[in-house]
């Protein structure tokens, strides 16, 4: 470890003592020379294997043979695949908005409370824990054990449901529900974000433009509509986005809980299962460049979104 | 709660609730306000404590009845901590060490690298530099997926395969479009007068860098090292596929097989859960503050 950290160490002090030597105005050479590390580790690191991935998506399952666009045929017809793809559907378009909303009215209520700072940290903690720890953690929440005898829940969910009077459910088995109380995690890992960027938001909006408002008597919902949703409405777009190419993105709690069976697995995770388990090369490298295709047009709306709120 | 909510391009916010969230502005007058907040925080807080209460109870009773009745027949115990950390079980020490030493190269190798670059980049004029810094943006969006068996390939063909290496320099490259993106963000802010008069005083780019701008850019390094931080500590996908060795692999991959294998051994999941926890919590709770900050800088621009 701290030789790894003592090498790069040095390679930095070399480019510095490089450096050094160019005094005045030739920033050009000492410019390439702090970037030189950064392009050899971007093109080695991420161009060129996602070049090669692309590359390889067009060959069979042991990448020896080339069979054109087969792979993606397979994802958009197989009936497997389209189950992934149905979920991955789910997934993104429930996660950023509940995510959001939530966010959003915890934000808004918890705005200049007395105890604000800690209200915000409970709600921002998931973020800090890994999705392994939160998969555990909503395991045990959804924990099922079959109704017969003296058998007691152990799991909070199933027990509510049993004092409330119904049966037990086997909650991480019975599809479609399961794929839902996986995204459940996730939006519980996500809410924290969204509050923290739209809370700085709300605090940025000048107090004169509340105060003129409220002076025309606009309602509290009018305030809201009007006066704080246009406000931070950048902000709103940001957080969905980024919520969404997470979403998109996420392996560790499908991995974790189901494994991606009983109906459950998303683009992600079976991009995993196909290229590591399976050991289907081809359909995994395909499999990720539909990620990949899915994330681009997210991200150019984001930053369409960012150029217009600053012009 | 994700089943009911209607899928709009506004957030779902019922207009009976946001009246009463604007009457929680003026100091939470409102029970309504109070209540809903309450609910939620209850909400976010109960399964992480329901896990916490039962790493501490003894396995029979986490196995035959649920953690709230602990209140009534409270039963303490550190067995699923010792057991955890049994060199000749689960051995959970070992996987624990094996994440520090993943982590700390992997926060300071990226560091290093993308503050050059984001100083180059925000004091340099030099020919490219807008389509470099473009691409270099640009690349935030490949998802990692898309690298991992062509990067597998390289390194088997390295010969480095199977060790810390290929976590070190995978987690790095992964991490430098979007340092470079933070501290570029945070190196604009700072005034050009300053850069200007230490140039007037005859400073060349390295006294520059460590004078001038490292004091200045210390709040932004901690920002980002504290978001890299947790990104490594917290992965799984990138260790699962490099580290699948047992020497090697971090404490998330062992946590994950156990939820697999040992998918009822409560006592021990929640006390492996809570280990594997407890250093990126207690480095959220301290340095909050910066996290924030490189939270917002990543985010919301300006």
């Amino acid at each position: 470890m701290f030789a790894a950290i003592l090498l790069f160490a040095a390679v930095v002090g070399v480019i510095l003592f490089i450096a050094g030597r160019f005094t005045g105005k030739r920033d050009r050479v000492v410019a390439y020379l702090y970037l030189a590390p950064v392009v050899l580790m971007l093109s080695v690191g991420l161009l060129y294997p996602g070049l090669r991935t692309i590359y390889e998506s067009f060959f069979n399952a042991a990448g020896d043979a080339f069979i054109g666009i087969d792979n993606y045929k397979t994802i958009f017809t197989d009936s497997e695949q389209l189950v992934v793809l149905r979920n991955t559907a789910f997934w993104v378009l429930l996660t950023p908005f509940v995510a959001t909303g939530v966010g959003l009215l915890y934000a808004i209520l918890v705005d200049k409370a007395r105890i604000e700072s800690f209200a915000k940290a409970l709600i921002f903690l998931p973020m800090s824990i890994s999705f392994v720890a939160a998969s555990v953690i909503w395991k045990f929440m959804y924990e099922y054990r079959p109704d017969q005898g003296n058998v007691k829940q152990i799991g909070l969910i199933n027990q509510v449901i049993v004092w409330l009077g119904g049966k037990p459910v086997q909650l991480l088995i019975d599809s479609p529900l399961n794929t839902f109380l996986l995204i459940i995690v996730m939006i519980w890992v996500q809410a924290g974000f969204a509050m923290t960027v739209l809370s700085a938001a709300i605090k940025a909006i000048p107090d004169d433009i509340v105060e003129a408002a409220r002076l025309d008597g606009v309602t509290p919902w009018g305030m809201f509509r009007f006066v704080t949703l246009p406000a931070i409405r950048p902000a709103v777009v940001v957080v969905l986005t980024t919520i969404a190419i997470a979403t998109l993105k996420v392996f560790d709690i499908v991995q974790t809980m189901t494994g991606g069976r009983f109906d459950t697995s998303v683009i992600a995770n079976e991009f995993y299962s196909q290229s590591f388990r399976s050991a289907n090369q081809g359909l995994g490298a395909a499999l990720a460049v539909v990620l990949f295709v899915l994330v681009i047009p997210i991200v150019v709306y984001n930053i369409r979104q960012l150029r217009r709120s600053e012009a | 709660m994700s089943t009911a909510t209607p899928v709009t391009t506004t957030p779902p916010i019922t207009p009976e609730k946001v009246s009463a969230s604007e009457k929680a502005k003026k100091k939470l007058t409102s029970p309504w306000a109070s209540l809903v907040a309450l609910v939620i925080a209850v909400l976010w807080t109960l399964p992480t404590f329901g896990l916490l209460v039962s790493s501490f109870r003894p396995e029979r009773a986490i196995k035959t009845s649920g953690w709230w009745t602990f209140f009534s027949d409270p039963k303490v115990t550190f067995e699923n901590y010792q057991a955890v950390f049994d060199p000749d079980g689960i051995n959970l020490a070992d996987f624990f060490l094996n994440t520090i030493v993943i982590t700390l190269p992997s926060v300071i190798i990226p560091l290093c690298l993308a503050s050059l670059a984001a100083y180059a980049f925000a004091w340099m004029k030099f020919p490219g530099k807008n389509v470099l810094f473009i691409a270099i943006f640009a690349l935030q969006i490949v998802p990692l997926q898309v690298t991992l068996i062509p990067l597998l390939t390289l390194y088997v063909d390295l010969g480095i395969a199977n060790t810390f290496w290929t976590l070190w320099l995978s987690h790095s490259a992964f991490a430098l479009p979007l340092a470079i993106y933070i501290l570029h963000n945070f190196i604009k802010e700072v005034p050009s007068s300053l850069i200007e008069a230490a140039r007037m005083d005859g400073a060349g780019h390295v006294a520059i860098f460590f004078r001038v701008l490292l004091p200045l850019l210390t709040p932004a390094l901690a920002a980002f090292g504290i978001f890299q931080f947790l990104w490594v500590w917290n992965d799984l996908l990138i260790s699962l596929t490099f580290a699948g060795a047992p020497e090697i692999s971090p404490i998330t991959v062992q946590l994950s097989n156990l939820s697999g294998t040992r998918g009822t051994a409560w006592h021990l999941l929640s006390a492996g859960a809570f280990v594997s926890i407890i250093v990126p919590v207690t480095v959220f709770l301290l340095l909050q503050r910066y996290f924030v900050r490189g939270l917002l800088a990543g985010s919301v621009k300006g």
